[in-house]
């Protein structure tokens, strides 16, 4: 059922100063993208009624970048155009696969990884690898601009450091293995030390759901691994669906950061990640199964 | 409001609430071969394409129509010369009750815009947002094969 639209209002600016103006002088109004999720909110009958503004036309939020801390990533980038990417496929391989997990061609050809990470959603495709990869969002409004680590972002359910007004403007991914460039300082979201150009990174990510195509994720498991001299040298772990919030798993880091990669270590990674995540039950899975999915990801991860 | 939009080559004017769902604008012209199935993006149905990217048309608010170009099902076909795509579901028996063919075939037109080649996989993957009632998968999957090669 479509609600009645006079309660809704739409306005598409121009440009990026036009849209940062509008919401300026309209606190209330809500910035989207595609409007994949938007829309079947709406026909479900439970978006609020008020203004939104669409970012569409937003060109200086397109593009993907090669920058001094590793790559940019403009806000309405698509699931497609992040498949697309030789540069994000050759650096950051688990983003193109998160990207082809998140819905149908039709759904990635509109979804975009801005809208993805404001839509908040604990459930969401993209977010768990923009953990582990240290991402640091740029954040934009009339009034100026800011960056900020990823990790902290979300407060809460759909609760996210963003004030009335602001946008996510760009995602901005520091250097991986392969890369030359080294993270800035002064954004760094990191524990542990960096990855290093070289180093023999295991990525890892798997989401599991009701079928293969389409589903949201029951457990969602995004992973970085370097293992060398016999020892877990740094690794990165985040989860999705588990959670108020997507999660970086830092307790379960701790438990093999440093650690001969055997069964002790795995069996105290695993404790420690059953401490850290806060599964529920709910119209798709429970929260045993999760628990249990959880740690078996990490088995499959690490071994 | 009204937006200037171009549907199967037709300069077209579509007048609606910004935010209404451009499926129904596009039937409201008359082209009812863009159908509503679940009217919120899990089946596929109201697929059309947007400057050639299929997208789902119960998702795309009326705006977002605005400039571009549309194709719809009624607009694959050359007159009466159907596409090796529309052949092939009638060949291989790729229609059945025929409410997913709209949104099937302009997947596979899609696909096979990007890739003219492809695996049994490939085409899986770009119909996984495409549901069919009658269950006719592997007919669909056989049809997009076939129309692959005739290309």
């Amino acid at each position: 059922m479509i609600p009645l639209l006079e309660d809704y209002q739409l306005v598409v600016p121009r440009s990026l100063r036009g849209a940062l103006d509008d919401l300026a002088q309209h606190p209330q109004a809500r910035p989207f993208a595609g409007g994949t999720d938007l829309m079947v909110v709406l026909e479900a009958g439970h978006l609020p009624p008020g203004r939104y503004v669409s970012l569409q036309n937003c060109r200086e939020l397109l593009g993907i970048e090669r920058a001094r801390e590793g790559v940019s990533i403009g806000a309405l980038t698509t699931y497609s155009e992040i498949q697309r990417s030789p540069l994000l496929a050759d650096n950051y391989p688990l983003l193109r696969l998160a990207a082809l997990e998140t819905g149908g061609i039709a759904t990635q050809n509109r979804g975009t990884i801005g809208g993805n990470v404001a839509n908040a959603s604990p459930a969401a495709d993209t977010p768990p690898v923009l953990l582990v990869y240290d991402a640091v969002l740029e954040l934009v409004s009339a009034s100026g601009t800011r960056r900020v680590p990823y990790v902290g972002f979300h407060r809460g359910y759909k609760k996210m450091d963003l004030q009335p007004g602001e946008i996510i403007s760009r995602v901005l991914l520091p250097g991986v293995a392969g890369q030359g460039s080294r993270p800035a300082e002064t954004v760094r979201a990191s524990v542990g030390r960096a990855f290093r150009p070289g180093d023999p990174i295991r990525s890892y990510y798997r989401k599991v759901g009701t079928r293969r195509a389409q589903a949201i994720s029951k457990v969602c498991f995004a992973g970085l691994l370097h293992v060398e001299a016999a020892a877990v040298q740094d690794v990165r772990i985040a989860l999705g669906s588990v959670a108020p919030t997507v999660i970086r798993a830092l307790a379960t880091e701790d438990a093999l950061r440093g650690q001969p990669l055997d069964a002790t270590t795995i069996a105290a990674a695993e404790r420690a990640l059953l401490t850290e995540i806060a599964p529920i039950d709910d119209i798709r899975s429970n929260a045993r199964y999760r628990g249990r999915v959880a740690a078996n990801l990490l088995r499959e991860f690490l071994s | 409001m009204k937006i200037t939009t171009t549907i199967n080559g037709q300069p077209t004017i579509l007048d609606g609430h910004p935010m209404s769902r451009l499926l129904d604008a596009i039937r409201a012209t008359g082209l009812t071969g863009t159908k509503e199935g679940c009217g919120e993006g899990e089946c596929g149905a109201c697929g059309v394409l947007l400057d050639g990217a299929l997208v789902n048309s119960c998702l795309t608010p009326l705006a977002h129509a605005e400039g571009v170009a549309i194709t719809t099902i009624e607009g694959v076909s050359s007159g009466e010369m159907l596409h090796e795509v529309q052949e092939a579901f009638l060949e291989y028996g790729g229609a059945q009750c025929g409410i997913c063919t709209p949104g099937m075939v302009l997947a596979a037109v899609e696909l096979l815009s990007r890739n003219p080649d492809p695996t049994e996989d490939d085409v899986r993957v770009a119909l996984a947002g495409n549901l069919c009632r009658c269950t006719g998968y592997m007919r669909i999957f056989e049809s997009v094969l076939e129309a692959a090669k005739k290309q």
